[in-house]
Parts: C-alpha cells; sequence; structure tokens
C-alpha cells in the first residue's frame, strides 16, 4: 500500500509508485524522523548508562536479595505501558509532585532567609517558579527511559550471570584496578547484552507514539505520531504505510548489523559465544 | 593492607556504596510512580494533587460507569478468546518446528519473530491496512464485533506461545514418541498422552502470559478497534488525553491488579516447568 496514491478519502490507487517516499525523506518528515533518531540514541544511552551498574548491583547480591530486585524490575514490565505513562503525568505536570514539592522546599529556603533578613536580596528569585517538566522533549527522553531501562537491565543481567568470578579475581590477583577490569573484563564480556539491549530499547522507543503524544508537547513530536496522524485524522494511508515501512527497513537494517556484528565478534573471540 | 585484602575472597560489588545508591534510587524512581497512582486513587479529591482524606467513591463510580463496564467485558472476551487460540496455535507451531523439518524452515522461524521485533505501531497499522483491504465486514452484532481486534491478538501473541513452549519441548526426548508409537498410540493419543502432559506447565504459564498480554495491548487494538469495539486501554487513553483524574486511577489500579495476579501465577508455573527441568 505504501506504493500506492491517494485519489480519494476512501479509494487507493495502487500504482506502484514511489511517490511516497520521496515524500517521506524531504523537508518536516525529515527532520521528524531525524529527531526520533536522536531521542532514541539519547535514551538508549541513558537507559545504559542506569541499566549497567543496577544489573551488576543485582548480579552480584545473594541469591534471595537477587530473585527480589529481579522480581521487582520485572513487575512494571507487564504494567500496562499507558498506565505507567499516565502516572508519570501526575509527578511530573505543573502542579504535580515534583513541582510541589521543590515550591516547599524554596518556601523553606525563604523562611531560613527571612529570618536572617536577607530576602530582600532575591537569591533564590522573586517567587516559587514551577518548573516545565511536561510537554517537552526532556519529559518525552524521560518517559522512554522510565519505561524502557527494564528491557536493558535484563539482558545485561543475563550475561553478567555468565561471567566466570575467577577471571576478575585473577584479573585482581594480577595487579588491576577496577577501571583496567571493568573496560578490559567486563565490557568486552558483556557487550552482547549491551548490543541485545540497545536493539530492545532503540527499536520499539523510534516507533512509541503514546509517550510523545502524552508527555509531549508540539515541538517533540516523534515519527510515531505522524504515522498515526496519517491513519487516524489525516487519513492518508499510503503515505502513513509509506513512513512505518521506513521504520521497519531501519529495523531489519539494525538487525542485519548487529547479525554481522556478532558474526564477526564470533570470528576474533572464538571461544566466546554467549 | 585491608585495603588490599578487600580484592581478594570472592568479589563483591554489592558493598560498593555508588552501586547500592544508584540501583536504590532506581528502584524508588521505577516505583514511585505507580505507587503515587495507587494511593491517590483513593483520595478524596476531584483535581488530585493534594492528599484529602481516603475515599472509596471512585471504585463505585467504576461499577456505575455503562463505558467502562462494555470497555472492561470486551477486554477480558478479547483476552480470554485470544488466548485461547494462540495458546492452540503456539503450541501446534511449537511441536512443529520442534518434530519436523519442512522447506523454508529457518525462515519461517525468523519471520515468526518478526511480529515481536518490529515496533508495535507497525503492526497495528498493517492489520489495520490488511483488514480495510480484505474489506473485513464490520459487524455491529458483539462478539463478532471484537472479531478484527481477536485476530490481530492472536498474531502477534502466538509466537510468544510458541517460544515458550518451544524452549519445554527442547528438552522432551524424541525417541519417547516413538516408543510411544510403537506401543500402538496414533498421533492424536501422542500428543495428548505424551507432549500435552510434558509441556503442561509451560501450556499454563504462557496461557496467562498471553492472556496479561492481550489485556494490555493498547497500539494494536487502538488501530484496530472500531467504534463498538472500545477496549480498557482505548478507554484509559481516551480518558487520558483528558487530562488527570481519580477515575483513571481507580481503573488504572484493578487493571494493575489483575495484570500482577496472572503475572504472578505465570512465573510461579514457568519456574516450576524449569525447576522439573533442572532434575
Amino acid at each position: 500500500m505504501s506504493y500506492g496514491q491517494k485519489v480519494d478519502i476512501i479509494d487507493i490507487d495502487y500504482s506502484w509508485g514511489l511517490a511516497n517516499y520521496v515524500r517521506a525523506i524531504d523537508g518536516v518528515y525529515l527532520v521528524t524522523l531525524f529527531k526520533s533518531v536522536v531521542i532514541s540514541i539519547i535514551t538508549t544511552a541513558l537507559c545504559l548508562l542506569i541499566a549497567i551498574p543496577v544489573a551488576f548491583y543485582i548480579s552480584f547480591s545473594s541469591t534471595k536479595i537477587k530473585s527480589i530486585l529481579l522480581v521487582s524490575i520485572l513487575l512494571p514490565l507487564w504494567t500496562n505501558l499507558l498506565i505507567r505513562t499516565y502516572s508519570l503525568i501526575a509527578i511530573l505536570r505543573t502542579k504535580g509532585h515534583v513541582n510541589n514539592t521543590l515550591e516547599s522546599l524554596w518556601e523553606s529556603a525563604n523562611h531560613v532567609l527571612n529570618f536572617f533578613r536577607l530576602a530582600s536580596y532575591n537569591f533564590i528569585g522573586e517567587s516559587f517558579i514551577p518548573l516545565s517538566l511536561m510537554h517537552n522533549n526532556f519529559s518525552v527522553i524521560l518517559g522512554l527511559c522510565y519505561i524502557y531501562v527494564p528491557f536493558v537491565i535484563i539482558p545485561i543481567y543475563l550475561v553478567l550471570e555468565k561471567i566466570d568470578r575467577n577471571m576478575l579475581e585473577a584479573a585482581y590477583d594480577l595487579g588491576a584496578n577496577h577501571k583496567i577490569v571493568f573496560f578490559k573484563i567486563i565490557i568486552p564480556n558483556i557487550s552482547v547484552g549491551i548490543t541485545s539491549g540497545i536493539i530492545l530499547v532503540f527499536i520499539p522507543c523510534l516507533g512509541s507514539f503514546i509517550i510523545p503524544e502524552l508527555l509531549g508537547g508540539a515541538d517533540s513530536q516523534m515519527i510515531g505520531n505522524i504515522i498515526e496522524r496519517q491513519f487516524k485524522s489525516a487519513n492518508d494511508w499510503p503515505f502513513g504505510s509509506a513512513l512505518s515501512f521506513i521504520l521497519i527497513y531501519i529495523t531489519i537494517i539494525i538487525l542485519g548489523v548487529r547479525y554481522v556484528y556478532s558474526k564477526l565478534y564470533s570470528r576474533l573471540y572464538p571461544g566466546n559465544i554467549s | 593492607m585491608s585495603a588490599r585484602m578487600r580484592h581478594f575472597t570472592p568479589i563483591n560489588y554489592t558493598k560498593n556504596s555508588a552501586l547500592k545508591l544508584i540501583t536504590l534510587v532506581f528502584l524508588i524512581i521505577l516505583y514511585l510512580p505507580i505507587i503515587n497512582l495507587i494511593v491517590f486513587s483513593f483520595n478524596d479529591s476531584k483535581r488530585n494533587i493534594v492528599w484529602r482524606g481516603f475515599t472509596s467513591k471512585y471504585y463505585e463510580k467504576l461499577f456505575e460507569n455503562e463505558m467502562l463496564f462494555v470497555a472492561f467485558s470486551n477486554s477480558i472476551t478479547i483476552a480470554i478468546i485470544s488466548t485461547i487460540i494462540s495458546t492452540f496455535l503456539g503450541l501446534t507451531t511449537a511441536i512443529a518446528l520442534w518434530k519436523f523439518n519442512f522447506y523454508l524452515k529457518k525462515y519461517y522461524d525468523i519471520a515468526l519473530l518478526f511480529p515481536i521485533i518490529i515496533p508495535e505501531i507497525c503492526m497495528g497499522i498493517s492489520m489495520l491496512v490488511f483488514f480495510s483491504y480484505i474489506s473485513w465486514p464490520n459487524f455491529q452484532l458483539w462478539p463478532l464485533s471484537l472479531s478484527s481486534i481477536i485476530i490481530a491478538h492472536v498474531s502477534f501473541i502466538f509466537p510468544f506461545v510458541a517460544i515458550i513452549i518451544r524452549a519445554r519441548l527442547s528438552m522432551l526426548n524424541s525417541e519417547i514418541l516413538e516408543a510411544g508409537q510403537d506401543l500402538g498410540a496414533n498421533r492424536y493419543q501422542v500428543v495428548r498422552k505424551i507432549i500435552v502432559p510434558f509441556v503442561n506447565p509451560a501450556l499454563v504459564a504462557s496461557f496467562l502470559l498471553a492472556f496479561t498480554l492481550s489485556l494490555d495491548d493498547f497500539v494494536v487494538t487502538f488501530f484496530t478497534s472500531g467504534p463498538n469495539s472500545v477496549t480498557l486501554p482505548v478507554k484509559i487513553y481516551s480518558m487520558v488525553r483528558f487530562g488527570v483524574s481519580p477515575e483513571i486511577n481507580a481503573i488504572s489500579t484493578l487493571l494493575i491488579l489483575i495484570i500482577i495476579i496472572c503475572t504472578y501465577f505465570a512465573i510461579k508455573f514457568l519456574s516450576k516447568s524449569n525447576r522439573e527441568l533442572m532434575k
């Protein structure tokens, strides 16, 4: 259908033209696509930064604590995406909990300053200005991270479990410090988990539309929103199909790169297939 | 001396306070919004910003709300029917992939993973386009009006079921099947008396998993549902767009509860299945 043309409100002419793809890669749509990719990359990077220490902690804790931690990370995965996004709104909105907390902090700070008769200098501003945490790119990235971090923790945890602990001890015995052990032993060994974590986050991030729809504003539209609009309100199905096919192509390219990478990896380190 | 000694004897990074702090903060941030959502569903205030005392009136309101009830019963119906179909399909797919070698089997394997891998939105719109292309009739009658959603759900759920069951089946010694056939069992009996009892824990686990997946799904349903087939997540979505309200909190809490119960039993059966394999 993505090769067809819209000729009527409901009729679609299957003409096998590339017009929709041409339209998809020019101007505003390319900007949005690029922006979605950038947002997804930032989100993936942040997720990795959070996930590696957490996975580390889980994998080195005792069996009982480990199972509790694992279940507590898996549980939010099973709660509805929509509900979790909604629960973030309550926290982030202008009169939400973050701003309320900050406001009360500001007031107590003001009291302290009043006590020392310093309030007239306006060190901390004339009055409390609520942070705008909603309807911008920040909230979209935060929301995506919030939803997708568990997806990175799990694969990294799984490969961390497989690392032979004796190897780490041997490294320390041979005089390595934490930094060397981390970069020379742990990172190469968990790289498989990291790549699958990246894939598990990056692909759904790119296609997400609930989170930017609910948490984002006018300037934080992602490609998912545009696809949804082509099908729901703009009613231009062929163009929407073309856009979503671009998404699928990106997915396939990423998976292909991963496949090649793992082939190369197993050729470089023959004994190390995990 | 002691600083160096700490590196010897079993390595334990959990003593590292920075790691501990990150994990703790992460867990708090992960759970804070959800706990906040549940707590504030009992809040006696329309705007739901500050705590104004305990009430359960929003839950009572839910039960009076006709539209929500319809959406809820739709969701449950879809979940039950699509779970049954996808468990059956998943089981048969798993058996086929395990037992038989056929032409293009490798590619069939990859194709099975496809609905899981591609972005959900692509799955949703491809379903929408598919149903409009074959001009699937827009039934008005109740259970039939859900048929398109059920088909869509089955098509993305049954790969999950197939993968879980296949993992379990790979532990089954296929010579047992031949022994069964030697002793005079027909094919149907082999499936009923050998395969199904063996995969039973995985079957139950994937049944519950399929149920939660179907109940939880928003994106695919959003694109395939029509005006007379609204499900609970779709209804919640349309409510969320009008802002935060305690009713949404209440309905979300109920949904979370159902899903947690299902997941609990799914994990229980899955770990039972794994324990048996260890023996």
